[in-house]
Formats: structure tokens, C-alpha cells, sequence
């Protein structure tokens, strides 16, 4: 009898096992489908998987994917921030604009101080005097574009002497062989993923995206968790524009549109729920990345650009609902 | 006779947005001697009626808590195909336009409906592919209308006004009395207000959101027709950002983002408000780009007026 319900009970552990790796495999879907994509990808073009073009791929994601590590610590919070691609115009203009004025030190100085006051404002409008974080970032885009145009009078601004200052390597340089930008972006990655996961703050933010009044209940000061995630994103928006405008040596006074969108694809890909409380950074690089292989390895197959546009509708409606299916443990819905 | 706190709280016929609206159309009558004259006025009509009826269609995806960011790429892919099928005759590309615009907004709606998957998730996918659409069937081309019986109808007028206004003024009032008078627009405030509730009564919630997703399609597909008649071309990057000034008009005009609370004639208002703000700037010749930052500020102004009103019928801890 003992020996029976040991067997039972070795059988229950085998098979929980079991479920616990087919479990880790649905759960971590985004992980695998990305492995998948590189072996297609591979198989089709031999410079596909080459050290040169993965770093490529990574060094063109890094700008986007910079932002959306920011924007990531936002969502957690149970707010959104559609303000970035406005910020990334307005920071690279700013830092470009201003190096040929007061030098590189003083330009990057005064682009962070500034982008960080734009930050500080959306982190005001919504932490503080809790307004819709939608319509507030969505008022921030449209007012901060403004703010770009009326600045630069309408004209793109390019820096002068080009070979004459340091100021490239933050776009253009290598350190020990690793390009500068996929640097700053695996070091704001890391950083941030290391607070979200091992500091009373990252606990903090996790908790008011999960359940605002019961993070309030519980003594949390959610007005200003709310308004450090804005700083948190302004300071990745400045680190991203320092790459961008580097990497251009100048700037068009729309750089950034669109991209507040393209960094919530990513990192909607990635699996961080757009309702808070839930997500990880690892996940949105690797929703990052995915995007920027599946543009390269289009490209190298030989497709137009614009088909990494169909693909990507097809990858993220199908990733979340995958997602909520698998939580749900059903594919369909019944809302009648 | 007026009820201000009702017309505050934004319930009465006219929504708060009016005031403003009115207030900077008597702003710049004095301000310019050119603003004030029907031509000018009917041409803000004109100028509006491409965001204004795509706000209509908004209005009611919002209202029943979604919201729609693929409006923007259809409104581009319907304008390439109204131009670009015209060697099979101009009603058969207007229609083909038109239904390409209704079945997107079905696909987005049967998703959202069938899926579960956050509307704002789905339309943010539909409005990265449909653009990608539009690459694939123009390659990158602009298109330009040869048959100018298409150009011609964009700059039509019975009398006075042009067909363009008219156009628009009838399709606000048609959808002004389906929101208030039919069953449909009941279901709509009622999906939107309580979804569960709105179940429990017999409600079918996912058909209401669908059917609302393809009224958004289809005035986003007229529109971009209509806004190709205009320029007599349409060109592969048309309708970029449109989503998000349509959602600001239909904010500035009362709808909540929350759901269950809304009128399409606030969303007039929120319209004209744009409209008359962008036309009278251009008349004081203020550069276009200040109308981006007015445009911010009055969004969250309205935020914070609306709070304001709002907070006193509000008790409990605040988060």
C-alpha cells in the first residue's frame, strides 16, 4: 500500500516535471520562437548567423531598443509613454545643435538636463496629479514636436567639423571590438534589469502596475514610484538621442516619429503586459531583437523593407494572443 | 434653463470643448479681417472633414473602450486604392476603397472580439502592417488620378458650400442620432460602461465592438477617399499620425479613454476646435509649429478640468 502511493506519488512528481519543462517552454515562447526565427533565418542566408551581421543587427536595434528599456520600467508601472519618439527629436537636435555652440561636454550636459525636465514634467502630470498617462504622453508627443520645430526654426542642423571632436564615439566607436552603442545598451539593460529584480525599488514599481491601491494601502509612495519610471525613460530617451546624434553627426527635426510606437512593438513582443505589474527587461531586449533579425533577415533573403512591416502585425497579434491563450489554457475567448 | 454643472460634467448637448471652441473663433475674427467670411469658414469644414469623420468612428470605439491607431494606415491604403483602381472606373475603385476599409476594421474587431487580445495591441499591429500593405501594393509609388471627374468631385460646391463639408455635416448628424437613438448606440455606451453588466443583460459584446470597429474602417477608408479627391494623387506615406490626432479631438471633445461615456457632438467640437485653432494661427501667420504646443497644452488642460469635476463625486483612497 505504502509502496503504491510512493510509485503515485513518483509518478505525479515525474509527470510534474514534465508539465514544469512544458511549461518553462510556453512560458519562455518568445525565447523559443526567436531560436526558431535565427535557424530559419540561418538556413536561408549563409551571412545571416556571421559575427559581422549580428552585430550590425544588434548596433541598429540598440537605439530603439535603449528607449524601449525605459519605457519598459513605465509600462510595469501601469503607465505608458508615448512621448518618446517626440524626446528623441528634441534630445538629438538639442545635443547636435549645441555642440558646435558650447562644445560636446557642454551640449550633452545641457541635452540631459533638459530631456530630463521633459521627463520630469510627464512624471508631474501623471504621478502627481494622476492624469491619464495615454493622453498626457499622447499631448507631450504633439507639444514636444512643436517645441523641436519652433527650436530648430524649421531646419535640420548637422555638426560642422566632424573629424575634429570626440564627440562620434558615442555612435561610431569601439571599445575592445564591441561597438559603443551595443555597449550603453547591454550596460542600460543590465542595470535596470538588475533594479527591477533585485531592489525594494523594482518590487515597488511592480507592485503599483500590479494593484495601485493596494501598493497605496501598503504604505508606497506611488506618486513618486510613478514619477522616478518618467525619469527612468527621459534618461534612456537622452542616452538614446547621444547614440543617435553621434551616429549622424546631425539631425532631421522629425528623427524620432514613429518611434514611440516601434519600442512599444518591441516590447509588447517581448510579453510585458501593456496593463502593468507584470514584465522583465531581458524579455523587451529580446522583443528588440527580434525585430531588428527579422528585418535583417528579410532584407538578406531578398524582400523589399516594407514586408518586416506585414510580418511584424502578423508576430505581435499573434504573440500576445498565444500569451493570453496560454494563461487562459484556451485559444478562443467567449465574449458572445 | 442651462444646467452648468451638467454641461461642466460634460452630459448636457453641448460638451465644454464649444466655449473654447467659440471663444477662439471670436479670438480671431477680431484678430483678422480675413477669418471671419463664409469661404474661410466652410474651408475649416473642408479642412476638417478628413480627421472629423474618421473622429466619428473613433468616437464609437472609444466610447466602447477600445481604441483604434490603424486608422491612420487605412485612411492611406484606401486613398491608394481609390486612385491607383481607377482603370476599372472610378465607382468600382471608391468601393473597392471603401470595402477594403470595412474589412480591416472587421479583421481588427473579429481579434479583439475572438482573441481577448488588448484592442490597443491589435490596432497598434494593423497599423504597422496595413502600412506595410500599402508598400506592397503601390512599391513605393505615388499615384496621381487620371480621370479628373475624381479630382473634380473633391472641389465641388452646391451653392455655396463645398460637397466635401456637406459630406461631413451629414455623416455627424446620421451618426449624432444612431449614438442616441438606436439600440446599437445604447449597446455601445452600455459595452463600454460595464462590460459584464452589459453580458448579463443579453448584450452581444464582442458583435457591438466588431460592428463599431468596422464603422471606424469605413469612415477612415471614406475619408482617405475623400482626402485623395482633394489632392487628386495619394502618395504611400499618407495618413501618418492621423491616429493620433483623431484621438486628441475625440479627447478634447469629452470621450473618456475609460469607455461607457462619450458624444459625437463633442467630438464636432473637438474637431473644429483643431480646425479653427490650425486656420486662424495660419491667418495671424504664426508659424504652424506653435499649434503643436497650444494643441498639447489645451489636451491636458482638459485632462485637468475634467479631474477636477470629476474628484468631487469621487471617495475612497486614490490611486
Amino acid at each position: 500500500m505504502a509502496s503504491a502511493e510512493h510509485t503515485k506519488q513518483g509518478f505525479m512528481l515525474s509527470k510534474k516535471h514534465k508539465a514544469g519543462l512544458l511549461n518553462f517552454l510556453s512560458a519562455q515562447g518568445i525565447l523559443v520562437f526567436f531560436l526558431i526565427c535565427m535557424f530559419a533565418f540561418s538556413l536561408t542566408s549563409e551571412q545571416f548567423l556571421s559575427q559581422s551581421n549580428i552585430m550590425t543587427v544588434v548596433r541598429q536595434a540598440s537605439i530603439i531598443g535603449i528607449i524601449a528599456v525605459g519605457v519598459t520600467v513605465v509600462i510595469i508601472g501601469g503607465n505608458l509613454d508615448l512621448s518618446v519618439g517626440s524626446m528623441l527629436s528634441f534630445s538629438t537636435v538639442l545635443v547636435v545643435d549645441l555642440h558646435d555652440k558650447i562644445g560636446p561636454v557642454g551640449a550633452i550636459l545641457v541635452m540631459f538636463a533638459l530631456t530630463l525636465m521633459l521627463g520630469a514634467l510627464n512624471g508631474l502630470l501623471v504621478g502627481f496629479m494622476r492624469l491619464n498617462s495615454l493622453i498626457v504622453t499622447l499631448a507631450m508627443l504633439s507639444a514636444i514636436q512643436g517645441l523641436v520645430l519652433i527650436y530648430s526654426g524649421g531646419q535640420n542642423v548637422d555638426i560642422a567639423n566632424q573629424s575634429d571632436t570626440w564627440f562620434g564615439v558615442f555612435g561610431q566607436g569601439y571599445l575592445l571590438g564591441i561597438a559603443v552603442p551595443i555597449i550603453i545598451f547591454s550596460l542600460l539593460a543590465i542595470i535596470v534589469q538588475v533594479v527591477m529584480s533585485f531592489t525594494g525599488y523594482g518590487r515597488r514599481i511592480f507592485a503599483i502596475g500590479g494593484n495601485p491601491v493596494a501598493a497605496v494601502y501598503s504604505g508606497i509612495r506611488k506618486n513618486w514610484c510613478v514619477f522616478s519610471t518618467y525619469m527612468i525613460s527621459a534618461f534612456c530617451v537622452a542616452c538614446a538621442a547621444l547614440v543617435l546624434g553621434a551616429r549622424v553627426m546631425g539631425s532631421q527635426n522629425n528623427v524620432g516619429q514613429g518611434y514611440e510606437l516601434l519600442v512599444l512593438a518591441g516590447i509588447i513582443l517581448g510579453g510585458t503586459s501593456l496593463l502593468g505589474g507584470a514584465g522583465s527587461i531581458w524579455k523587451t531586449v529580446i522583443g528588440v531583437l527580434i525585430l531588428g533579425f527579422i528585418q535583417n533577415g528579410l532584407l538578406l533573403m531578398g524582400y523589399p523593407y516594407y514586408t518586416q512591416w506585414l510580418v511584424t502585425w502578423v508576430i505581435i497579434i499573434l504573440a500576445v494572443w498565444l500569451d493570453l491563450a496560454n494563461k487562459r489554457k484556451r485559444l478562443l475567448t467567449r465574449h458572445s | 434653463m442651462i444646467d452648468i454643472k451638467r454641461f461642466m460634467s460634460g452630459s448636457a448637448f453641448i460638451q465644454p470643448i464649444w466655449v473654447f471652441v467659440v471663444a477662439i473663433t471670436i479670438f480671431f475674427s477680431i484678430m483678422s479681417d480675413y477669418f471671419l467670411s463664409v469661404g474661410n469658414l466652410t474651408n475649416i469644414l473642408v479642412q476638417t472633414s478628413t480627421i472629423g469623420l474618421i473622429a466619428l468612428g473613433m468616437t464609437y470605439v472609444m466610447i466602447n473602450g477600445n481604441i483604434d491607431l490603424s486608422v491612420g494606415a487605412t485612411l492611406g491604403l484606401a486613398a491608394s486604392l481609390s486612385v491607383g483602381l481607377q482603370d476599372y472606373g472610378i465607382t468600382v475603385a471608391v468601393l473597392a476603397a471603401i470595402a477594403t476599409g470595412v474589412a480591416l476594421g472587421a479583421l481588427n474587431g473579429l481579434l479583439v472580439w475572438k482573441t481577448g487580445v488588448n484592442a490597443f495591441i491589435v490596432t497598434l499591429g494593423a497599423m504597422i502592417g496595413v502600412r506595410g500593405l500599402i508598400f506592397v501594393y503601390t512599391e513605393e509609388q505615388s499615384f496621381y488620378a487620371s480621370n479628373f471627374a475624381f479630382s473634380d468631385f473633391g472641389a465641388s460646391t452646391i451653392g455655396p458650400i463645398p460637397v466635401l463639408a456637406i459630406i461631413f455635416l451629414l455623416c455627424t448628424l446620421a451618426m449624432h442620432l444612431v449614438l442616441k437613438k438606436t439600440g446599437h448606440g445604447r449597446n455601445t455606451f452600455a459595452v463600454g460602461g460595464n462590460p459584464e453588466a452589459a453580458m448579463d443583460a443579453g448584450i452581444r459584446i464582442g458583435r457591438n465592438m466588431m460592428i463599431n470597429f468596422m464603422i471606424v474602417g469605413f469612415f477612415a477608408a471614406l475619408a482617405g477617399v475623400l482626402l485623395a479627391t482633394q489632392m487628386g494623387a495619394s502618395t504611400p506615406n499618407l495618413g501618418r499620425d492621423y491616429e493620433l490626432w483623431t484621438i486628441t479631438a475625440v479627447v478634447l471633445g469629452g470621450t473618456k479613454l475609460t469607455g461607457g461615456y462619450g458624444s459625437i457632438m463633442g467630438t464636432l467640437g473637438g474637431v473644429l476646435a483643431i480646425g479653427v485653432l490650425r486656420n486662424g494661427m495660419n491667418m495671424m501667420q504664426v508659424p504652424a509649429f506653435y499649434v503643436l504646443v497650444i494643441l498639447g497644452v489645451i489636451l491636458i488642460a482638459v485632462l485637468i478640468i475634467d479631474q477636477q469635476i470629476n474628484l468631487k463625486s469621487f471617495k475612497g483612497v486614490q490611486a
